[in-house]
């Protein structure tokens, strides 16, 4: 490994790659080569990062330095200043105002803003998600071998246990305990799975950290396949996340080449194999028991529980169903320990989580904060506040597993626990925050409207559910609601509650739940007096 | 062994190397992205031939293929302008913007341009909520995200492909 002095890196979202990061990266790459420089400066096109608006930008290491946007034309004077020179180009420099919590994570380095708190995106954005090498000098792979050269497979489950991870994909079960249920079972064939299936809407940290760092992902299926006795893994992620794809597929191609994956690895004799498996477009299939069926080759229609899929999943073998995210974690945990986790976040819900901001706020993008942080605190710091400075009316957590948040809970914390006690969850991490200007009921309406196509039709308090509560919902937003149709769909949510096959099924009543529980008034206006309070909803009198 | 298989012999066996012997159904999927690499569909006769593959009957088939919406038993324009009229991006304007560029091309959303080029459809979540409205184009075996969009910027990206494609065709 040769050593370099700076480290350039070019964004490559779409948004970049739109403007031109592509030829930035060329030109840059050919003023390096013409002064020399190829040796002692290290290029690379990095993943979205979350957050920034002069795009494409171009970061340079170690001082944080970062300028934006820069076009091809700029390139050879930027190399030849800043790199050669070691002047600093203010007029290329992004602009105060653009990065003001932007690129937060780069800021904080600097002191100048809130700091996040990054343990799972710790290297996105940072390195080269195509280079394993720069995934290793990063305390990459650290964990794996700690862990297969002086840890038993107790040990690992231990440790994480001690950590006090919860799953990251919505339920927040204990991932330690699952572990453990997983290594109880006494079978030769087991199987780990990453469920890279993240669909919900609003959400979208399992696609950066997928496209951003896809070795963390190996390395940390890896560990859980050693600690719960397994030797193959699959990797299932969303069809439409084709770039999350190619990068998998590379990362995983890399390790293979450097002994990372295969046989006796590290020289132990531990044996592991990964394979990448694409989803088609079925949002269901994030239900773990609906992804175990769609690997089989089947519809994604999930099981009926128990059996649970950590004694009878993948072809009747015991398997271990993670999240992208709680994976993303666990390296880390077995680099430093679970005590160290639990310094992060709150007692109940040690750690961080990957939140994604979006809605009426002046600052949208992804934040990873410790747990136990407030609404409040996150639209005051990391959004900036309200656009306009219209007030906060309303935020809901991401698709089926979350829930409609009131202003009233904005001081409550967020962690697993204290969001069960309020009646509330935490959901998969998206924050849609809405301001007064919003309809409930229409939030509501364009929520079931997505449960009723995503239904995968198997039971009928879903299939049927869903349809009829978007149709009641439209008749009272187009003013030919009636009082009864409360009843109906207080009853409709709860026999999805109640009936549904699937966890999926069994909150997608939550948007009628809690608009009923929370702005019920609101909603008894549109039917009253024909009149949405928030001026949204057509009230055109037709009838669905 | 038939059409597909001869076409796609060293790829599909790659596939069915990742499934055990008795999961060789798993392929299915894999097997369906290939069939609709080059024409954007899955051909009537694409069905019996991963039937007989991956050893389950043609109706099991088409029953996984109805199931997943990123498989096409339909062909459509080359390129499909999918875009995400979700929450977070009705928030943003999603609907309206949809309105508008199926106005600007003169269809109905899920309908085909006259020459043939461009379907437009409304989808579901496509995970890039902090830079709505936005769609993904999916052609050429490809999938693109285009972000922070608006009736403009779109329909000078459609222009762009409409040349490119005059282009090929004049070569």
């Amino acid at each position: 490994m040769k050593s370099v002095r700076s480290m350039v890196l070019v964004s490559s979202d779409p948004v970049s790659m739109e403007r031109g990061a592509a030829q930035v990266y060329e030109n840059l790459k050919t003023e390096i080569e013409t002064l020399g420089l190829s040796d002692e400066i290290s290029l690379s096109m990095i993943g979205d990062v979350g957050r920034h608006d002069a795009l494409p930008f171009v970061i340079i290491y170690p001082e944080a330095t970062i300028y934006g946007p820069v076009k091809p034309e700029n390139a050879q004077y930027l190399v030849e200043e800043h790199l050669y020179k070691g002047r600093v180009v203010p007029e290329l420099q992004a602009s105060h105002k653009e990065l003001t919590g932007k690129i937060a994570w780069v800021n904080a380095r600097k002191g100048t803003l809130p700091a996040e708190q990054r343990i799972v995106l710790q290297r996105v954005g940072i390195i080269d998600p195509e280079n394993i090498e720069e995934y290793i000098i990063n305390d990459g792979y650290q964990a794996l071998g700690k862990v297969l050269s002086e840890m038993s497979p107790r040990d690992v489950i231990e440790e994480v246990k001690s950590s006090g991870l919860r799953g990251r994909g919505g339920a927040g079960f204990p991932t330690g305990l699952k572990w453990g249920f997983v290594s109880g079972t006494p079978a030769k064939k087991k199987y780990v799975i990453c469920n890279g299936d993240e669909s919900e809407p609003g959400t979208f940290k399992d696609r950066l950290i997928l496209e951003g760092d896809p070795h963390s992902i190996i390395e940390a299926m890896s560990i859980a396949a050693y600690a719960v006795g397994a030797n193959e893994g699959f990797i299932y992620i969303r069809g439409e996340y084709l770039l999350a794809q190619e990068r998998l597929k590379k990362a995983i191609k890399q390790a293979y080449d450097y002994g990372i994956l295969g046989e006796k690895i590290f020289g132990s004799d531990f044996n592991f194999d990964i394979h990448v498996h694409s989803g088609a477009g079925a949002y269901i299939c994030g239900e773990e028991t609906a992804l175990i069926e769609s690997i089989e080759g089947k519809r994604g229609e999930p099981r009926a529980r128990p059996p649970y899929p950590t004694t009878h999943g993948l072809w009747g073998k015991p398997t271990l169903v993670n999240n992208v995210e709680t994976l993303a974690n666990i390296p880390a945990i077995l680099r430093n320990g679970g005590k160290w986790y639990r310094s992060f976040g709150t007692p109940s819900s040690p750690g961080t989580k990957v939140y994604t901001i979006l809605g009426n706020v002046n600052v949208t993008g992804l934040i990873e904060v410790p747990m136990g942080i407030t609404l409040r605190e996150v639209i005051a710091i990391y959004a900036k506040g309200m656009k306009r400075d219209v007030s906060f009316k309303v935020a809901q957590t991401g698709g089926s597993s979350g829930s409609i948040i009131p202003a009233s809970l904005q001081d409550t914390p967020m962690d697993f626990d204290s969001f069960q006690n309020a009646g509330v969850s935490l959901g998969s991490g998206a924050l849609l925050i809405c301001d007064e200007n919003t309809c409930v009921l229409d939030l509501a309406k364009v929520l079931q409207n997505f449960f009723k196509k995503e239904s995968c039709g198997k039971c009928n308090p879903c299939r049927i559910g869903n349809e009829r509560a978007y149709q009641i919902l439209e008749n009272i937003s187009q003013g030919t609601g009636t009082m009864q149709d409360l009843d109906d769909l207080a009853m409709i949510s709860k026999n999805l509650f109640e009936l549904s096959n699937c966890g999926l099924g069994q909150t997608a009543g939550s948007p009628i739940r809690d608009i009923l529980n929370h702005y019920r008034a609101e909603v008894e206006a549109h039917i009253r007096l024909k009149v949405c309070p928030s001026g949204v909803c057509p009230m055109s009198g037709k009838r669905l | 062994m038939n059409k597909l298989y001869n076409k796609y012999e060293k790829e599909i066996l790659g596939i069915l190397a990742r499934y055990p012997a008795e999961g060789k159904r798993s392929a299915v999927m894999p097997l369906l992205f290939l069939a609709q690499r080059e024409t954007g569909y899955v051909p009537t006769e694409a069905l019996s031939n991963i039937a007989e593959i991956t050893g389950i009957s043609e109706t099991d088939v088409a029953s996984i293929m109805g199931f997943y919406t990123l498989f096409h038993a339909e062909p459509a324009g080359r390129y499909r302008i999918q875009i995400c009229t979700d929450l977070p991006c009705a928030l943003r304007g999603s609907e309206s913007y949809l309105e508008q560029i199926c106005e600007k091309l003169g269809v109905k959303e899920g309908e085909t341009t006259a020459d043939g080029l461009f379907t437009v459809e409304a989808v579901k979540c496509l995970a890039a909520c902090h830079r709505a409205p936005m769609f993904q184009l999916q052609g050429d075996g490809e999938i693109k995200y285009y972000e922070d969009q608006n009736v403009e910027i779109t329909m000078q990206i459609v222009e762009e492909i409409r040349h490119k494609v005059a282009a090929e065709q004049e070569a």
